[in-house]
């Protein structure tokens, strides 16, 4: 009984607080993140945002939160019910689930598996499941239309995502997260793969359809796109699931252009500050930065958005991949280099 | 082989820790919030009108052909994954065997482009 306890209660016991320090802290960001957007948003209009609820509006993401809780959660008589209810569900878990290989600091990982990167690929690539299930089981027009819009936007850039990913991947030699934050302690690789951190920032906010890219929810045609009739829960899990993919995007970004929990300089003030410290400074400035644009920019429109997609960042990535590749053989610079 | 599967259970249990969370979430609103569903309530929203037909009917033909090119493409990064992770062991041999293939999906696409698949006018 007591060696049960031992070798598999405990480590599961581990495992779950492990868990739960991850989730709780990532709902609260995400909470927060709103509360962030609209008054950066608001800052950048020359407004005040949300200033009632509580000290400078602080306990508004609360409130909002309460009140989508307590409101009827409506299933349209067309739909289909239990994929209608599921996905949401899906979008949500799968928001979570990522997280579970992101490095915070040094062996700071919950799952240190040496395929991280195709794991969040993996995993981030089942979110147009979701949309489509969404838009499919709630029989609107609208809903269908914002999620054909949205599942073609977000496959276009994941083309793009995954060259980008495979050239950050030929100057570490591994897939896993924590050995690629590693292999940045020299130089990030925001500096020798400039185009292609460009085109991953772009990409990841074509992926989480942020502006300038929100097509898929283009209020003044599709009124909410693909979550159009989803209320109350559903519609809370949808959203907190899409603010937990923008954290998760901006903390891919920093794992594999921005030396993740790395110090910018390794030298005496910056490195007395503790890794995790360092990894959610650099998030929350590529989050300013995805509101930032979103504050500047005007939509585009839907066939600029596929040109950029298939015949601007396909190609230039594509012919990075080659460029990366010959330049790091013809140099000798491969990790993992076999003599001979 | 264990200590594989090892690496693994912390993604298992979060998935399920998750899944949990999720339903957990959705029905305890459902419990406590009033439902009081009627008919127009409960029917599509297509901007105050009667829905005029079922949503599920035609769309455009484009939509496949993303799909289908994305599927190629990303079918791509999956064998590049492995070679650019093993690129260093592989040597010259490795390199110019992937610059062919990509050589020839580089044709591939150039086809597609010069037969405006990739047009959204």
């Amino acid at each position: 009984m007591n060696m049960f306890l031992n070798d598999y209660v405990l480590p599961t016991a581990i495992i779950v607080a492990q868990i739960l320090a991850i989730v709780v802290p990532l709902l609260v960001s995400v909470a927060y993140l709103t509360y962030f957007e609209r008054k950066v948003i608001a800052s950048m209009q020359l407004r005040k945002g949300p200033n009632v609820v509580g000290p400078f509006g602080l306990l508004q993401p609360l409130a909002d939160g309460a009140k989508l809780f307590v409101k009827e959660t409506i299933l349209p008589a067309g739909s289909n019910k239990l994929l209608f209810i599921m996905a949401p569900m899906l979008i949500f878990v799968l928001s979570l689930i990522a997280w579970a290989v992101i490095p915070f600091g040094d062996g700071l990982v919950l799952a240190d598996i040496n395929v991280g990167l195709l794991y969040f690929f993996a995993i981030s690539s089942l979110g147009v499941y979701g949309v489509i299930m969404a838009g499919w089981a709630s029989n609107s027009k609208y809903a269908f239309l914002g999620a054909l819009r949205s599942a073609a936007q977000m496959v276009s850039y994941e083309v793009s995502i995954g060259f980008v990913v495979i050239t950050v991947v030929l100057c570490a030699g591994s897939l896993n997260l924590s050995d690629i934050v590693e292999a940045q302690r020299t130089v990030w690789f925001a500096i020798p793969l400039l185009p292609m951190f460009v085109i991953f920032f772009i990409s990841a906010l074509a992926e989480t359809n942020r502006a300038p890219f929100d097509l898929p929810e283009g209020e003044s045609e599709l009124v909410a796109g693909y979550f159009v009739e989803y209320s109350s829960m559903t519609f809370a899990l949808f959203f907190l699931g899409e603010y937990a993919n923008m954290i998760l995007m901006s903390a891919m970004t920093v794992v594999l252009f921005m030396g993740g929990w790395l110090p910018i300089f390794d030298i005496a003030p910056f490195n007395w500050i503790p890794g995790p410290i360092w990894f959610f400074a650099k998030i929350s400035f590529v989050l300013f930065c995805f509101l930032w644009v979103r504050a500047t920019f005007p939509r585009y429109r839907y066939d600029q958005l596929m040109r950029l997609g298939w015949k601007v960042f396909l190609p230039l990535s594509l012919l990075w991949v080659a460029v990366t590749a010959g330049v790091l053989v013809s140099f000798g610079w491969l990790p993992n280099q076999v003599a001979g | 082989m264990t200590t594989l599967l090892q690496e693994y259970l912390p993604i298992l249990i979060f998935i399920g820790i998750a899944i949990a969370m999720s339903v957990g979430m959705v029905a305890a609103s459902m419990i406590i919030a009033t439902q009081r569903p009627d008919s127009e309530k409960v029917s599509a929203y297509e901007c105050g009108f009667e829905a005029f037909n079922d949503s599920r009917g035609q769309f455009d033909v484009r939509f496949y052909l993303v799909a289908i090119l994305f599927i190629i493409f990303d079918l791509e990064v999956a064998f590049l994954f492995p070679w650019a992770v093993s690129l260093g062991a592989i040597g010259l041999f490795g390199f110019w065997s992937m610059m062919a293939f990509l050589g020839i999906l580089t044709i591939g696409f150039v086809y597609e482009w010069r037969k405006g698949a990739l047009e959204w006018e």
